[in-house]
């Protein structure tokens, strides 16, 4: 599902400098990544989903060669294939919930908003317990239904892999334990791949595999 | 764009207060330089119109522009009087026509113009209902004035009295409304006319009442003599001429000495007009008589040097908004960059976010628009009333 090969990154006015020479991950896997902050988890993420490009190196998702796509090729294939949470949410304020979990079909053309995903978007609604709050402000949200509304958002175009940047990070410890349990089961439930960066140590044993980011800028440990 | 408009819209909405500010700086600066070319616009359509087709105004000596005001426009200051004999003395010239006016009282706020039925002619004034003036106490409506005060033939006005606290002063006089005038669209739209005579009884240099030398009633004689019986103030006089009392109504003193406050004078040619120009000059007369055009067209050299200058600071002030509006979008960039961050990193193209501010601001120009518009058809709804209220009035 993932595949990167001899990656060697480094932001064009920083210091940083993450090199990865071998990376793989299977469909349908949930892998968890830890380690310290500045280790390059975000900026992992942020390649696979072709929001950074490098220099150096490929990586391939569901066997498209993400660094090696046009910007709006790239663009294009991330929103429809990729999903990402954001610790922080990233919803907007100046939307109620339906309007955030739809948001995706409005800002692109390579999704088109039907009937049918408006619908999708009610199901999924439901299932993450928040189909009463649809036309609810996101200003009047809990945490962890904002956090829902967030995964249903990156759940929607049914995408093959999900990125999650510390989803739970904000969460207290009940809220954690049930929004990873609704995001393991729509990853289950749409047959994706997750692959999801946490400080959490208590949640790691619930995901298939852990990658520690610790030397990464030499190697993995698993 | 319909999306891109959807999204806009929910921001625009949200951030209700800030685009309502930025809607208001923008329609302001806009309706602020249009409003002022309407008005001007319909200011030099109201005067010039009228001044250029009154070839000569004569009135007593002082500011020619209140007379001109008084004179053309109806306005509500009375400019000093002359008398009837000036009129007589154009006519008598034989170089010029004359037309002598009385503006100085007013029925509910209209002004009356007391006139003589050469006028209608001279201004071409048709009547869309009733008939011209017949006999004294009746008035014609201007078509403005009739709507306004939704009169018609028959009814009847009062004129107003020049002071509500002049107990001794003269009654308000009844008049009855013989005819509407059609629309002119001029100042003749919101004048009543009545006949001199009339305007003069509203003054009380006539009046009527009972004859008092052959009635019984003594309590209202003051002094009897053989040639003449002095009544007193409880003796009641009409305040409404009719048919049955329109004989008793009479003047007291010499018409040629009752008071007019200009005489439009109608030259029978340019030598004439000269001549008579000439005429007021060499007899320096306490009269004076003045070319409207001449005196409107300076006032609205004026205007125009005014607007001008309005111009000049209302493009400076347009400019410091458009800065100023460019910095709130430019602010309200900076303010939204972890938004539009994250719709990159959701995977929206470039091009999407130029369309989504792109059509925050049409949205935001459209309703703008949408209320200049509606403030200039407003304004130009009431622009003849306007332009009467600020440079008339």
């Amino acid at each position: 599902m993932i595949k990167i090969t001899d990656l060697d990154f480094v932001y064009p006015h920083g210091e940083f400098r993450l090199m990865v020479p071998d990376f793989n991950i299977k469909r349908s896997e949930k892998v968890a990544v830890i380690g310290p902050s500045g280790s390059g988890k975000t900026t992992l993420l942020n390649l696979i989903a072709g929001i950074t490009v490098p220099k150096h190196g490929t990586v391939e998702v569901d066997e498209v060669t993400v660094s090696r796509l046009e910007d709006r090729h790239r663009r294009a294939f991330r929103i429809t294939r990729i999903g990402f949470v954001f610790q922080d949410f990233a919803l907007l304020d100046y939307l109620n919930v339906l309007d955030n979990i739809l948001h995706p079909y409005r800002i692109t053309r390579a999704l088109e908003l039907s009937r049918s995903v408006r619908q999708r978007a009610s199901v999924l609604a439901e299932t993450m317990g928040i189909a009463d709050k649809l036309k609810r402000p996101v200003g009047e949200l809990s945490q962890g239904e904002k956090q829902r509304t967030a995964i249903c958002r990156a759940l929607l175009p049914d995408p093959s892999l999900i990125l999650a940047d510390e989803a739970t990070g904000n969460l207290d410890p009940d809220n954690k334990s049930r929004i990873l349990d609704l995001l393991f089961e729509c990853v289950d439930a749409h047959r994706a791949t997750l692959l999801a960066v946490t400080h959490d140590h208590e949640l790691l044993a619930r995901f298939d595999r852990v990658i520690d980011f610790q030397g990464f800028r030499g190697g993995v440990a698993e | 764009m319909s999306d891109s408009l959807y999204l806009a819209w929910r921001y625009i909405g949200f951030n209700r207060w800030k685009t309502l500010t930025l809607m208001a700086c923008i329609t302001l600066i806009t309706v602020l330089p249009l409003t002022l070319q309407v008005l001007l616009t319909e200011t030099e359509r109201q005067m010039l119109a009228r001044a250029a087709s009154t070839p000569l105004v004569v009135g007593a000596g002082g500011s020619a522009l209140d007379l001109m005001m008084s004179t053309l426009y109806f306005g509500r200051d009375v400019p000093e009087l002359i008398n009837m004999s000036d009129s007589e003395e154009i006519w008598e010239t034989g170089l010029a026509d004359a037309i002598p006016l009385y503006v100085r009282f007013r029925a509910r706020d209209y002004p009356i113009v007391g006139t003589t039925l050469d006028y209608f002619d001279f201004r071409g004034l048709g009547f869309a209902a009733g008939r011209p003036l017949a006999v004294l106490g009746e008035c014609v409506l201007g078509a403005e004035a009739a709507r306004r005060l939704e009169l018609e033939p028959g009814d009847s006005l009062v004129s107003s009295p020049d002071n509500l606290f002049d107990l001794a002063g003269v009654y308000p006089l009844k008049m009855s409304v013989a005819g509407v005038l059609k629309r002119t669209y001029s100042a003749d739209d919101l004048a009543v006319f009545v006949d001199l005579k009339t305007a003069w009884i509203i003054e009380g240099l006539g009046h009527g009442h009972g004859d008092v030398a052959r009635d019984g009633d003594t309590s209202v004689v003051l002094e009897r003599s053989e040639d003449n019986v002095v009544a007193n103030a409880s003796l009641v006089q009409y305040t409404e001429i009719t048919k049955a009392n329109i004989d008793s109504f009479h003047f007291h003193g010499e018409p040629e000495n009752y008071p007019i406050s200009a005489v439009i004078a109608l030259p029978h040619d340019a030598k004439s007009s000269a001549i008579l120009r000439g005429r007021f000059l060499e007899s320096l007369v306490t009269a004076q008589i003045v070319v409207p055009f001449e005196v409107i067209g300076a006032l609205m050299q004026n205007i125009f040097r005014i607007k001008n200058v309005l111009d000049a600071v209302i493009v400076v002030v347009g400019l410091a908004t458009v800065l100023a509006i460019a910095l709130v979008f430019a602010l309200s960039l900076r303010l939204r960059q972890r938004e539009i961050q994250t719709i990159f990193k959701l995977g929206c193209q470039r091009a999407t976010i130029a369309h989504l501010l792109a059509a925050e601001i049409i949205l935001i120009l459209f309703a703008s628009g949408v209320l200049c518009v509606g403030i200039l058809l407003i304004v130009d709804h009431y622009s003849a009333d306007l332009v009467r209220l600020v440079f008339v009035n």
